[in-house]
Protein backbone atom coordinates (compact mmCIF):
# COMPACT_ATOMS: atom_id res chain seq x y z
CA UNK A 1 0.00 0.00 0.00
CA UNK A 2 1.06 3.84 -0.86
CA UNK A 3 2.54 5.69 2.26
CA UNK A 4 0.90 8.74 4.06
CA UNK A 5 3.73 10.85 4.08
CA UNK A 6 3.87 13.65 7.11
CA UNK A 7 2.34 16.23 5.28
CA UNK A 8 -0.58 14.41 4.56
CA UNK A 9 -0.69 14.14 8.80
CA UNK A 10 -4.12 14.63 10.30
CA UNK A 11 -5.54 17.44 11.36
CA UNK A 12 -5.04 18.97 15.16
CA UNK A 13 -8.87 18.55 15.74
CA UNK A 14 -8.46 14.86 14.94
CA UNK A 15 -5.46 14.10 16.19
CA UNK A 16 -5.82 15.39 19.35
CA UNK A 17 -8.76 12.79 20.16
CA UNK A 18 -6.98 10.31 18.73
CA UNK A 19 -7.42 7.25 19.91
CA UNK A 20 -6.50 3.76 18.87
CA UNK A 21 -7.73 0.38 19.55
CA UNK A 22 -5.39 -2.25 20.38
CA UNK A 23 -5.25 -5.97 21.89
CA UNK A 24 -6.72 -6.18 25.28
CA UNK A 25 -3.16 -7.53 26.09
CA UNK A 26 -2.53 -7.63 29.67
CA UNK A 27 -6.38 -5.95 30.50
CA UNK A 28 -9.97 -7.44 31.65
CA UNK A 29 -11.07 -10.33 29.37
CA UNK A 30 -13.66 -8.98 27.00
CA UNK A 31 -12.42 -5.62 26.67
CA UNK A 32 -10.90 -3.36 24.36
CA UNK A 33 -8.19 -1.34 25.81
CA UNK A 34 -7.63 2.17 24.91
CA UNK A 35 -4.59 3.85 23.63
CA UNK A 36 -4.14 7.34 23.28
CA UNK A 37 -1.45 8.40 21.91
CA UNK A 38 1.05 11.07 23.35
CA UNK A 39 1.94 14.06 21.66
CA UNK A 40 5.30 12.87 20.97
CA UNK A 41 4.25 9.82 18.72
CA UNK A 42 2.21 12.40 16.07
CA UNK A 43 5.02 13.77 14.35
CA UNK A 44 6.12 10.13 13.02
CA UNK A 45 5.00 8.98 9.57
CA UNK A 46 1.39 7.49 9.79
CA UNK A 47 1.77 3.52 8.69
CA UNK A 48 -0.60 2.72 6.19
CA UNK A 49 -4.08 2.22 6.70
CA UNK A 50 -3.78 -1.46 6.00
CA UNK A 51 -0.70 -2.20 7.79
CA UNK A 52 -0.95 -4.05 10.99
CA UNK A 53 0.51 -1.43 12.97
CA UNK A 54 2.40 -2.36 16.41
CA UNK A 55 0.17 -1.79 19.17
CA UNK A 56 0.84 1.75 20.62
CA UNK A 57 2.41 1.14 24.64
CA UNK A 58 1.49 4.85 25.32
CA UNK A 59 -0.30 4.77 28.68
CA UNK A 60 -3.85 5.76 29.03
CA UNK A 61 -3.53 9.37 29.25
CA UNK A 62 -6.66 10.36 28.53
CA UNK A 63 -9.45 11.30 30.80
CA UNK A 64 -11.84 9.60 28.88
CA UNK A 65 -12.00 5.61 29.48
CA UNK A 66 -13.51 3.71 26.90
CA UNK A 67 -17.07 2.00 28.06
CA UNK A 68 -17.04 -2.02 27.90
CA UNK A 69 -16.11 -1.90 24.04
CA UNK A 70 -16.88 1.80 22.86
CA UNK A 71 -15.34 4.67 22.88
CA UNK A 72 -16.67 8.34 23.76
CA UNK A 73 -16.39 9.28 20.33
CA UNK A 74 -15.72 8.80 16.80
CA UNK A 75 -11.74 8.52 15.82
CA UNK A 76 -9.55 7.55 13.24
CA UNK A 77 -6.12 7.82 13.11
CA UNK A 78 -5.98 9.43 9.75
CA UNK A 79 -8.45 12.07 7.76
CA UNK A 80 -8.30 10.28 4.73
CA UNK A 81 -7.56 6.76 2.62
CA UNK A 82 -3.98 6.40 0.95
CA UNK A 83 -5.46 8.55 -2.23
CA UNK A 84 -5.52 11.29 -0.37
CA UNK A 85 -9.40 11.30 -0.33
CA UNK A 86 -11.43 12.45 3.02
CA UNK A 87 -13.13 10.26 5.18
CA UNK A 88 -16.83 10.13 4.73
CA UNK A 89 -18.37 11.48 8.08
CA UNK A 90 -19.63 8.94 10.78
CA UNK A 91 -22.92 10.43 10.72
CA UNK A 92 -23.13 9.66 7.20
CA UNK A 93 -21.86 6.26 7.26
CA UNK A 94 -24.47 5.28 9.65
CA UNK A 95 -27.36 6.56 8.15
CA UNK A 96 -27.26 5.65 4.65
CA UNK A 97 -27.19 1.81 4.43
CA UNK A 98 -28.20 -0.61 2.42
CA UNK A 99 -29.21 -3.57 4.70
CA UNK A 100 -32.84 -4.82 3.41
CA UNK A 101 -33.25 -6.57 6.53
CA UNK A 102 -34.56 -3.21 7.80
CA UNK A 103 -35.81 -1.45 4.83
CA UNK A 104 -35.10 -0.75 1.45
CA UNK A 105 -35.07 2.47 2.13
CA UNK A 106 -30.88 3.95 2.72
CA UNK A 107 -32.02 6.37 5.18
CA UNK A 108 -34.37 4.40 7.59
CA UNK A 109 -32.18 1.89 7.75
CA UNK A 110 -30.74 3.17 11.26
CA UNK A 111 -33.98 3.89 12.91
CA UNK A 112 -35.43 0.49 12.06
CA UNK A 113 -32.35 -1.18 13.27
CA UNK A 114 -32.63 -0.04 17.28
CA UNK A 115 -35.00 -2.95 17.36
CA UNK A 116 -32.30 -5.50 16.63
CA UNK A 117 -30.28 -6.58 19.94
CA UNK A 118 -27.19 -8.16 18.65
CA UNK A 119 -25.64 -9.60 21.95
CA UNK A 120 -25.29 -11.83 23.36
CA UNK A 121 -23.73 -12.96 19.69
CA UNK A 122 -22.02 -16.39 18.52
CA UNK A 123 -20.35 -16.96 15.16
CA UNK A 124 -20.20 -20.44 13.68
CA UNK A 125 -16.93 -21.45 12.03
CA UNK A 126 -17.59 -24.69 10.46
CA UNK A 127 -17.57 -26.87 7.23
CA UNK A 128 -14.47 -28.31 5.77
CA UNK A 129 -12.31 -27.37 8.67
CA UNK A 130 -10.53 -29.51 10.85
CA UNK A 131 -10.91 -27.65 13.62
CA UNK A 132 -14.56 -26.25 13.65
CA UNK A 133 -15.14 -22.80 16.09
CA UNK A 134 -17.51 -21.32 17.74
CA UNK A 135 -16.68 -17.66 19.26
CA UNK A 136 -18.21 -15.17 20.90
CA UNK A 137 -17.16 -11.91 19.99
CA UNK A 138 -15.35 -11.64 23.02
CA UNK A 139 -13.35 -14.34 21.83
CA UNK A 140 -12.93 -12.68 18.60
CA UNK A 141 -11.71 -9.42 20.78
CA UNK A 142 -9.48 -11.10 22.84
CA UNK A 143 -8.45 -13.72 20.21
CA UNK A 144 -7.69 -11.41 17.05
CA UNK A 145 -5.74 -7.98 17.39
CA UNK A 146 -8.21 -5.33 16.31
CA UNK A 147 -6.67 -2.42 13.61
CA UNK A 148 -7.66 -0.17 11.76
CA UNK A 149 -8.33 0.09 7.83
CA UNK A 150 -9.59 3.20 5.86
CA UNK A 151 -11.05 1.78 2.91
CA UNK A 152 -12.92 2.70 0.02
CA UNK A 153 -16.67 0.90 -0.50
CA UNK A 154 -18.07 1.10 -3.52
CA UNK A 155 -21.49 0.39 -3.56
CA UNK A 156 -23.30 -1.52 -7.07
CA UNK A 157 -25.54 1.66 -7.29
CA UNK A 158 -22.70 3.67 -8.19
CA UNK A 159 -21.88 5.59 -4.67
CA UNK A 160 -19.01 5.21 -2.65
CA UNK A 161 -17.57 6.39 0.71
CA UNK A 162 -14.05 6.26 2.67
CA UNK A 163 -14.88 4.22 5.72
CA UNK A 164 -11.83 3.68 8.83
CA UNK A 165 -13.18 0.09 9.74
CA UNK A 166 -11.54 -1.24 13.16
CA UNK A 167 -11.44 -5.38 12.15
CA UNK A 168 -8.79 -8.63 11.88
CA UNK A 169 -8.14 -9.79 8.66
CA UNK A 170 -10.04 -12.94 8.21
CA UNK A 171 -7.33 -15.19 6.91
CA UNK A 172 -6.13 -15.42 10.48
CA UNK A 173 -9.27 -16.67 11.17
CA UNK A 174 -9.73 -19.16 8.36
CA UNK A 175 -6.21 -20.38 9.20
CA UNK A 176 -7.69 -21.58 13.02
CA UNK A 177 -10.03 -23.38 11.74
CA UNK A 178 -7.53 -25.18 9.50
CA UNK A 179 -9.13 -25.46 5.97
CA UNK A 180 -9.39 -29.16 4.50
CA UNK A 181 -7.63 -29.63 1.63
CA UNK A 182 -10.69 -29.35 -0.63
CA UNK A 183 -12.17 -26.72 0.89
CA UNK A 184 -12.56 -23.89 -1.92
CA UNK A 185 -15.15 -21.60 -1.01
CA UNK A 186 -16.57 -19.82 2.32
CA UNK A 187 -19.93 -18.86 2.88
CA UNK A 188 -21.05 -16.49 5.09
CA UNK A 189 -24.75 -16.02 6.23
CA UNK A 190 -27.00 -13.54 8.09
CA UNK A 191 -28.80 -13.46 11.23
CA UNK A 192 -31.85 -14.76 10.44
CA UNK A 193 -33.96 -12.81 12.98
CA UNK A 194 -37.64 -11.60 11.93
CA UNK A 195 -38.79 -10.67 14.85
CA UNK A 196 -36.25 -7.97 15.27
CA UNK A 197 -35.44 -6.77 11.57
CA UNK A 198 -38.69 -6.35 9.85
CA UNK A 199 -37.42 -6.58 6.77
CA UNK A 200 -37.03 -10.27 6.88
CA UNK A 201 -40.72 -10.75 7.23
CA UNK A 202 -41.30 -9.52 3.60
CA UNK A 203 -40.15 -11.65 0.25
CA UNK A 204 -38.12 -9.08 -0.89
CA UNK A 205 -35.30 -11.05 -0.99
CA UNK A 206 -34.45 -14.69 -0.14
CA UNK A 207 -33.38 -14.73 3.69
CA UNK A 208 -31.09 -15.40 5.41
CA UNK A 209 -28.93 -13.12 3.53
CA UNK A 210 -25.81 -15.42 2.27
CA UNK A 211 -22.31 -14.58 0.49
CA UNK A 212 -19.53 -16.22 -0.55
CA UNK A 213 -15.89 -15.65 -2.01
CA UNK A 214 -13.78 -18.25 -3.27
CA UNK A 215 -11.00 -19.44 -0.58
CA UNK A 216 -7.94 -17.09 -1.85
CA UNK A 217 -10.17 -14.70 -1.97
CA UNK A 218 -11.01 -14.73 1.46
CA UNK A 219 -7.50 -15.24 2.35
CA UNK A 220 -6.10 -11.77 0.86
CA UNK A 221 -5.13 -9.70 3.72
CA UNK A 222 -6.84 -7.08 2.32
CA UNK A 223 -10.52 -9.15 3.05
CA UNK A 224 -11.32 -8.23 6.80
CA UNK A 225 -13.97 -8.91 9.30
CA UNK A 226 -14.95 -5.74 10.88
CA UNK A 227 -16.23 -5.38 14.30
CA UNK A 228 -16.11 -1.72 14.49
CA UNK A 229 -15.60 2.00 13.00
CA UNK A 230 -14.11 5.18 13.73
CA UNK A 231 -12.72 3.52 16.76
CA UNK A 232 -16.35 2.43 18.17
CA UNK A 233 -18.28 -0.93 18.04
CA UNK A 234 -20.00 -1.35 14.55
CA UNK A 235 -23.51 0.33 14.83
CA UNK A 236 -26.78 -1.77 14.01
CA UNK A 237 -27.39 -0.50 10.54
CA UNK A 238 -23.93 -1.51 9.85
CA UNK A 239 -23.75 -5.24 10.73
CA UNK A 240 -23.36 -5.01 14.01
CA UNK A 241 -21.39 -6.98 15.88
CA UNK A 242 -19.05 -8.78 13.00
CA UNK A 243 -19.50 -7.85 9.42
CA UNK A 244 -16.97 -8.58 6.50
CA UNK A 245 -15.38 -5.73 4.70
CA UNK A 246 -13.77 -6.83 0.72
CA UNK A 247 -13.19 -3.53 -0.31
CA UNK A 248 -12.18 -4.06 -4.15
CA UNK A 249 -15.76 -5.76 -4.50
CA UNK A 250 -19.18 -4.02 -4.66
CA UNK A 251 -20.30 -3.47 -1.10
CA UNK A 252 -23.27 -6.07 -1.06
CA UNK A 253 -20.62 -8.84 -1.00
CA UNK A 254 -19.72 -7.44 2.47
CA UNK A 255 -22.34 -9.37 4.25
CA UNK A 256 -23.65 -7.74 7.75
CA UNK A 257 -24.39 -9.58 10.84
CA UNK A 258 -22.27 -12.57 9.92
CA UNK A 259 -23.71 -15.97 12.24
CA UNK A 260 -21.96 -18.81 10.03
CA UNK A 261 -19.19 -18.78 8.53
CA UNK A 262 -18.81 -22.36 6.53
CA UNK A 263 -16.29 -23.59 4.18
CA UNK A 264 -17.40 -25.33 1.07
CA UNK A 265 -16.09 -27.35 -1.89
CA UNK A 266 -18.73 -25.94 -4.16
CA UNK A 267 -19.68 -22.35 -5.14
CA UNK A 268 -22.14 -21.15 -2.26
CA UNK A 269 -25.32 -19.12 -3.46
CA UNK A 270 -25.00 -15.50 -3.48
CA UNK A 271 -28.70 -13.91 -2.40
CA UNK A 272 -28.37 -11.23 -5.04
CA UNK A 273 -26.25 -13.51 -7.70
CA UNK A 274 -29.07 -16.11 -7.09
CA UNK A 275 -32.21 -13.26 -7.22
CA UNK A 276 -30.66 -11.45 -10.93
CA UNK A 277 -27.94 -13.42 -11.75
CA UNK A 278 -27.25 -11.53 -15.22
CA UNK A 279 -27.45 -8.08 -12.85
CA UNK A 280 -24.84 -9.51 -9.89
CA UNK A 281 -22.20 -11.59 -10.34
CA UNK A 282 -20.62 -13.80 -7.82
CA UNK A 283 -16.98 -11.84 -7.81
CA UNK A 284 -18.81 -8.64 -7.98
CA UNK A 285 -15.43 -7.44 -8.53
CA UNK A 286 -15.57 -3.22 -8.84
CA UNK A 287 -14.80 -2.88 -12.31
CA UNK A 288 -15.53 0.48 -14.15
CA UNK A 289 -15.26 -1.55 -17.88
CA UNK A 290 -18.06 -3.68 -16.88
CA UNK A 291 -21.02 -1.95 -16.65
CA UNK A 292 -24.84 -3.26 -14.92
CA UNK A 293 -27.17 -4.10 -17.18
CA UNK A 294 -29.01 -1.11 -16.28
CA UNK A 295 -26.78 1.15 -15.43
CA UNK A 296 -22.85 2.20 -16.26
CA UNK A 297 -20.08 1.34 -13.22
CA UNK A 298 -17.53 3.95 -14.98
CA UNK A 299 -18.08 6.40 -12.63
CA UNK A 300 -19.51 7.21 -9.35
CA UNK A 301 -20.68 9.78 -6.57
CA UNK A 302 -18.69 10.10 -3.43
CA UNK A 303 -20.93 10.66 -0.75
CA UNK A 304 -20.51 14.54 0.27
CA UNK A 305 -19.69 15.75 -2.90
CA UNK A 306 -21.30 16.67 -6.19
CA UNK A 307 -20.26 15.52 -9.91
CA UNK A 308 -18.64 12.67 -10.28
CA UNK A 309 -15.16 10.66 -9.84
CA UNK A 310 -14.20 7.90 -12.08
CA UNK A 311 -14.30 4.56 -10.95
CA UNK A 312 -10.99 2.54 -10.38
CA UNK A 313 -10.30 -0.77 -11.41
CA UNK A 314 -10.78 -3.11 -8.29
CA UNK A 315 -11.74 0.04 -6.54
CA UNK A 316 -8.10 1.29 -6.48
CA UNK A 317 -6.88 -1.74 -4.57
CA UNK A 318 -5.74 -3.51 -8.68
CA UNK A 319 -1.99 -3.76 -7.06
CA UNK A 320 -3.22 -5.65 -4.33
CA UNK A 321 -5.58 -8.17 -5.95
CA UNK A 322 -5.45 -8.02 -9.38
CA UNK A 323 -3.42 -11.83 -9.44
CA UNK A 324 -6.37 -13.11 -8.15
CA UNK A 325 -8.12 -13.01 -11.40
CA UNK A 326 -5.28 -13.38 -13.84
CA UNK A 327 -6.33 -15.20 -16.86
CA UNK A 328 -10.03 -14.75 -16.17
CA UNK A 329 -12.12 -12.81 -18.57
CA UNK A 330 -14.20 -10.43 -16.16
CA UNK A 331 -16.91 -9.29 -18.38
CA UNK A 332 -17.88 -13.00 -18.69
CA UNK A 333 -16.87 -13.22 -14.46
CA UNK A 334 -18.47 -10.63 -13.58
CA UNK B 1 -55.11 22.76 -21.96
CA UNK B 2 -57.72 23.98 -20.07
CA UNK B 3 -57.15 27.49 -20.78
CA UNK B 4 -60.77 28.11 -22.29
CA UNK B 5 -63.01 27.10 -19.18
CA UNK B 6 -64.40 30.36 -19.13
CA UNK B 7 -64.95 30.65 -15.33
CA UNK B 8 -67.33 32.68 -14.14
CA UNK B 9 -69.31 33.12 -17.79
CA UNK B 10 -71.78 30.18 -17.59
CA UNK B 11 -72.04 30.35 -13.59
CA UNK B 12 -73.50 32.31 -10.89
CA UNK B 13 -70.48 34.40 -8.88
CA UNK B 14 -70.69 31.48 -6.20
CA UNK B 15 -69.94 28.90 -8.34
CA UNK B 16 -66.97 31.01 -10.13
CA UNK B 17 -65.83 31.17 -6.64
CA UNK B 18 -65.77 27.63 -5.77
CA UNK B 19 -64.04 27.33 -8.84
CA UNK B 20 -61.52 29.27 -8.05
CA UNK B 21 -60.50 27.98 -4.43
CA UNK B 22 -60.31 24.40 -5.93
CA UNK B 23 -58.25 26.05 -8.48
CA UNK B 24 -56.00 27.48 -5.45
CA UNK B 25 -56.22 24.33 -3.38
CA UNK B 26 -54.99 21.83 -6.22
CA UNK B 27 -52.08 23.99 -7.55
CA UNK B 28 -50.96 25.23 -4.35
CA UNK B 29 -51.10 21.52 -2.79
CA UNK B 30 -49.37 20.40 -6.17
CA UNK B 31 -46.27 22.76 -5.26
CA UNK B 32 -46.42 21.85 -1.44
CA UNK B 33 -43.49 18.88 -2.46
CA UNK B 34 -41.34 22.07 -4.03
CA UNK B 35 -42.18 24.27 -1.10
CA UNK B 36 -40.96 21.07 1.02
CA UNK B 37 -38.16 20.62 -0.94
CA UNK B 38 -36.75 24.14 -0.68
CA UNK B 39 -37.41 24.41 3.18
CA UNK B 40 -35.11 21.08 3.48
CA UNK B 41 -32.27 22.30 1.11
CA UNK B 42 -32.51 25.61 3.20
CA UNK B 43 -32.18 24.11 6.55
CA UNK B 44 -29.66 21.74 4.98
CA UNK B 45 -31.62 18.45 6.11
CA UNK B 46 -31.78 16.86 2.80
CA UNK B 47 -30.12 14.06 4.40
CA UNK B 48 -26.94 12.12 4.14
CA UNK B 49 -26.76 12.38 0.11
CA UNK B 50 -28.57 15.74 -0.76
CA UNK B 51 -28.23 14.96 -4.83
CA UNK B 52 -30.06 11.47 -4.22
CA UNK B 53 -32.95 13.23 -2.12
CA UNK B 54 -33.54 15.88 -4.65
CA UNK B 55 -33.85 13.37 -7.35
CA UNK B 56 -36.20 11.27 -5.89
CA UNK B 57 -38.75 14.05 -4.31
CA UNK B 58 -38.44 16.12 -7.79
CA UNK B 59 -39.00 12.55 -9.80
CA UNK B 60 -41.81 11.27 -8.03
CA UNK B 61 -43.53 14.58 -7.92
CA UNK B 62 -42.87 15.04 -12.13
CA UNK B 63 -44.71 11.71 -11.69
CA UNK B 64 -47.40 12.29 -9.40
CA UNK B 65 -48.55 15.76 -10.77
CA UNK B 66 -48.23 14.55 -14.28
CA UNK B 67 -50.66 11.57 -13.98
CA UNK B 68 -53.20 13.61 -12.00
CA UNK B 69 -52.98 16.37 -14.73
CA UNK B 70 -54.12 13.57 -16.74
CA UNK B 71 -56.76 12.14 -14.39
CA UNK B 72 -58.54 15.74 -15.27
CA UNK B 73 -60.00 14.14 -18.02
CA UNK B 74 -61.09 10.68 -16.82
CA UNK B 75 -62.84 12.05 -13.88
CA UNK B 76 -65.02 14.59 -15.66
CA UNK B 77 -65.86 11.27 -17.97
CA UNK B 78 -67.00 9.34 -14.77
CA UNK B 79 -68.05 11.51 -12.41
CA UNK B 80 -69.26 14.69 -13.97
CA UNK B 81 -66.76 17.21 -12.01
CA UNK B 82 -66.25 19.62 -14.25
CA UNK B 83 -64.73 21.51 -11.85
CA UNK B 84 -61.63 19.27 -12.08
CA UNK B 85 -60.74 20.50 -16.03
CA UNK B 86 -59.66 24.18 -14.38
CA UNK B 87 -56.99 22.44 -12.74
CA UNK B 88 -55.50 20.32 -16.23
CA UNK B 89 -53.04 23.12 -17.15
CA UNK B 90 -51.88 23.90 -14.12
CA UNK B 91 -51.15 20.40 -12.92
CA UNK B 92 -49.38 20.02 -16.58
CA UNK B 93 -47.02 23.13 -15.62
CA UNK B 94 -46.14 21.97 -12.49
CA UNK B 95 -45.22 18.70 -13.63
CA UNK B 96 -43.05 20.10 -16.32
CA UNK B 97 -41.15 22.32 -13.82
CA UNK B 98 -40.27 19.41 -11.16
CA UNK B 99 -39.14 17.12 -14.48
CA UNK B 100 -37.00 19.96 -15.13
CA UNK B 101 -35.66 20.54 -11.77
CA UNK B 102 -34.88 16.81 -11.46
CA UNK B 103 -33.05 16.71 -15.34
CA UNK B 104 -31.01 19.87 -13.38
CA UNK B 105 -29.83 18.12 -10.62
CA UNK B 106 -28.91 15.39 -12.79
CA UNK B 107 -26.60 17.12 -14.73
CA UNK B 108 -25.97 19.98 -12.38
CA UNK B 109 -25.84 18.62 -9.01
CA UNK B 110 -25.16 14.80 -10.29
CA UNK B 111 -22.36 15.06 -13.04
CA UNK B 112 -21.68 19.02 -12.51
CA UNK B 113 -22.25 19.58 -16.25
CA UNK B 114 -19.99 16.84 -17.46
CA UNK B 115 -22.14 16.66 -20.88
CA UNK B 116 -19.66 14.06 -22.50
CA UNK B 117 -19.45 11.69 -19.15
CA UNK B 118 -23.68 12.43 -19.30
CA UNK B 119 -23.69 11.34 -22.98
CA UNK B 120 -21.32 7.93 -22.71
CA UNK B 121 -21.84 7.18 -18.88
CA UNK B 122 -25.78 8.10 -18.98
CA UNK B 123 -27.44 8.49 -21.80
CA UNK B 124 -25.61 5.59 -24.03
CA UNK B 125 -25.55 3.32 -21.68
CA UNK B 126 -28.81 3.46 -19.40
CA UNK B 127 -32.22 2.73 -21.35
CA UNK B 128 -33.97 4.69 -18.73
CA UNK B 129 -32.18 7.78 -19.08
CA UNK B 130 -33.31 7.33 -22.74
CA UNK B 131 -36.79 6.99 -21.48
CA UNK B 132 -36.83 9.79 -19.31
CA UNK B 133 -35.07 12.09 -21.11
CA UNK B 134 -37.16 11.70 -24.04
CA UNK B 135 -40.15 11.98 -21.93
CA UNK B 136 -39.07 15.12 -20.73
CA UNK B 137 -38.32 16.17 -24.94
CA UNK B 138 -42.06 16.06 -25.27
CA UNK B 139 -43.08 18.04 -22.23
CA UNK B 140 -41.23 20.76 -23.30
CA UNK B 141 -43.29 22.14 -26.60
CA UNK B 142 -46.96 20.80 -24.60
CA UNK B 143 -45.70 22.98 -22.04
CA UNK B 144 -44.51 26.13 -24.35
CA UNK B 145 -47.87 25.93 -26.10
CA UNK B 146 -50.28 26.10 -23.51
CA UNK B 147 -50.68 29.29 -23.45
CA UNK B 148 -54.11 30.97 -25.11
CA UNK B 149 -52.32 32.29 -28.00
CA UNK B 150 -50.99 29.14 -28.93
CA UNK B 151 -54.36 27.46 -28.57
CA UNK B 152 -55.64 29.69 -30.98
CA UNK B 153 -52.61 29.37 -33.47
CA UNK B 154 -52.76 25.61 -33.62
CA UNK B 155 -56.24 25.05 -34.17
CA UNK B 156 -56.87 21.30 -34.21
CA UNK B 157 -53.64 20.35 -34.29
CA UNK B 158 -53.35 21.86 -31.10
CA UNK B 159 -55.11 18.87 -29.25
CA UNK B 160 -53.42 16.52 -31.54
CA UNK B 161 -49.91 17.63 -30.23
CA UNK B 162 -51.58 17.46 -26.79
CA UNK B 163 -52.28 13.69 -26.99
CA UNK B 164 -48.79 13.04 -26.73
CA UNK B 165 -49.10 13.57 -23.08
CA UNK B 166 -49.69 9.83 -23.08
CA UNK B 167 -46.71 8.82 -24.69
CA UNK B 168 -44.73 11.39 -22.28
CA UNK B 169 -46.64 9.32 -19.13
CA UNK B 170 -46.05 5.66 -20.72
CA UNK B 171 -41.45 6.79 -20.92
CA UNK B 172 -41.71 8.48 -17.57
CA UNK B 173 -43.37 5.03 -16.03
CA UNK B 174 -40.55 2.98 -17.87
CA UNK B 175 -38.05 5.78 -16.92
CA UNK B 176 -39.52 4.93 -13.37
CA UNK B 177 -39.28 0.87 -13.85
CA UNK B 178 -36.51 0.80 -15.99
CA UNK B 179 -34.04 2.00 -13.09
CA UNK B 180 -35.75 -0.42 -9.75
CA UNK B 181 -34.32 -2.84 -8.60
CA UNK B 182 -36.65 -6.27 -8.98
CA UNK B 183 -36.89 -5.69 -5.37
CA UNK B 184 -38.06 -1.90 -6.07
CA UNK B 185 -40.57 -2.49 -8.81
CA UNK B 186 -44.07 -2.34 -6.52
CA UNK B 187 -44.42 1.18 -6.84
CA UNK B 188 -43.42 1.69 -10.45
CA UNK B 189 -46.12 -1.10 -11.73
CA UNK B 190 -48.67 0.36 -9.19
CA UNK B 191 -48.18 3.74 -11.39
CA UNK B 192 -47.73 1.89 -14.25
CA UNK B 193 -51.36 0.52 -13.42
CA UNK B 194 -52.67 3.96 -12.66
CA UNK B 195 -51.22 4.62 -16.04
CA UNK B 196 -53.30 1.70 -17.40
CA UNK B 197 -56.30 2.88 -15.72
CA UNK B 198 -56.34 6.40 -16.90
CA UNK B 199 -55.98 5.35 -20.74
CA UNK B 200 -58.27 2.75 -20.85
CA UNK B 201 -61.06 5.49 -19.89
CA UNK B 202 -59.89 7.37 -22.76
CA UNK B 203 -60.68 5.28 -25.12
CA UNK B 204 -63.82 6.10 -27.28
CA UNK B 205 -66.16 2.55 -26.42
CA UNK B 206 -65.07 2.40 -22.57
CA UNK B 207 -65.47 6.33 -22.90
CA UNK B 208 -69.00 6.16 -24.21
CA UNK B 209 -70.03 3.68 -22.44
CA UNK B 210 -68.73 5.36 -18.83
CA UNK B 211 -71.06 8.59 -19.68
CA UNK B 212 -74.00 6.90 -20.58
CA UNK B 213 -73.52 5.20 -17.09
CA UNK B 214 -73.27 7.92 -15.49
CA UNK B 215 -76.06 10.03 -17.37
CA UNK B 216 -78.28 7.40 -16.45
CA UNK B 217 -77.26 7.40 -12.78
CA UNK B 218 -77.34 11.01 -12.45
CA UNK B 219 -79.93 12.22 -14.88
CA UNK B 220 -82.36 13.49 -11.98
CA UNK B 221 -79.64 15.37 -10.28
CA UNK B 222 -79.52 18.47 -13.32
CA UNK B 223 -77.69 20.22 -14.24
CA UNK B 224 -74.67 18.31 -13.21
CA UNK B 225 -75.37 15.74 -15.48
CA UNK B 226 -74.26 16.95 -18.63
CA UNK B 227 -71.17 18.70 -17.05
CA UNK B 228 -68.62 17.16 -19.42
CA UNK B 229 -70.57 18.10 -22.65
CA UNK B 230 -70.48 21.71 -21.24
CA UNK B 231 -66.85 21.53 -20.38
CA UNK B 232 -65.93 20.55 -23.88
CA UNK B 233 -63.83 23.23 -25.15
CA UNK B 234 -65.77 25.80 -27.76
CA UNK B 235 -65.37 24.72 -31.34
Amino acid sequence: MVKITPSEITPEHVFLNRRRFMAAAGAVAGSVALAACSPATLNRSEAPATNAEPALTTALGSERLPEALGFAEPTASAAQDELGDPLNKFHEITNYNNFYEFSTNKEVVASEATAFNPYPWQIEVTGLVNNPMTLSIEDIYNRYPQEERIYRLRCVEAWSMVIPWVGFPIAALLKDVAPKPEAQYVKFVTVYRPDEMRGQRSSILEWPYQEGLRLDEAMHPLAILATGMYGKPLTNQQGAPIRLVVPWKYGFKSIKSVVTIELTDTIPGATWNTAAPNEYGFYANVNPRVDHPRWSQASERRIGETGRRDTLMFNGYEDEVAYLYEGMDLSRSF
Amino acid sequence: MSGRTQRGRQSPMIYSWREHWFWWAVTLGALTPLAWLGWRFWQGTLGVDPVNTINNETGRAALIVLFLSLACTPLTIIFGWRRVLTVRKSLGLIAFAYAALHLANFVGLDYAFDFDLILHDAVLTMPYILAGGLALLILTPLAITSTRGWIKRLGRNWKRLHQLVYAAGVLVVLHFLWQAKAAEREEPLIYAAVLALLLLVRVPPVRRWLMTQRTRLTHRKPPLGHAFEQAKPAK
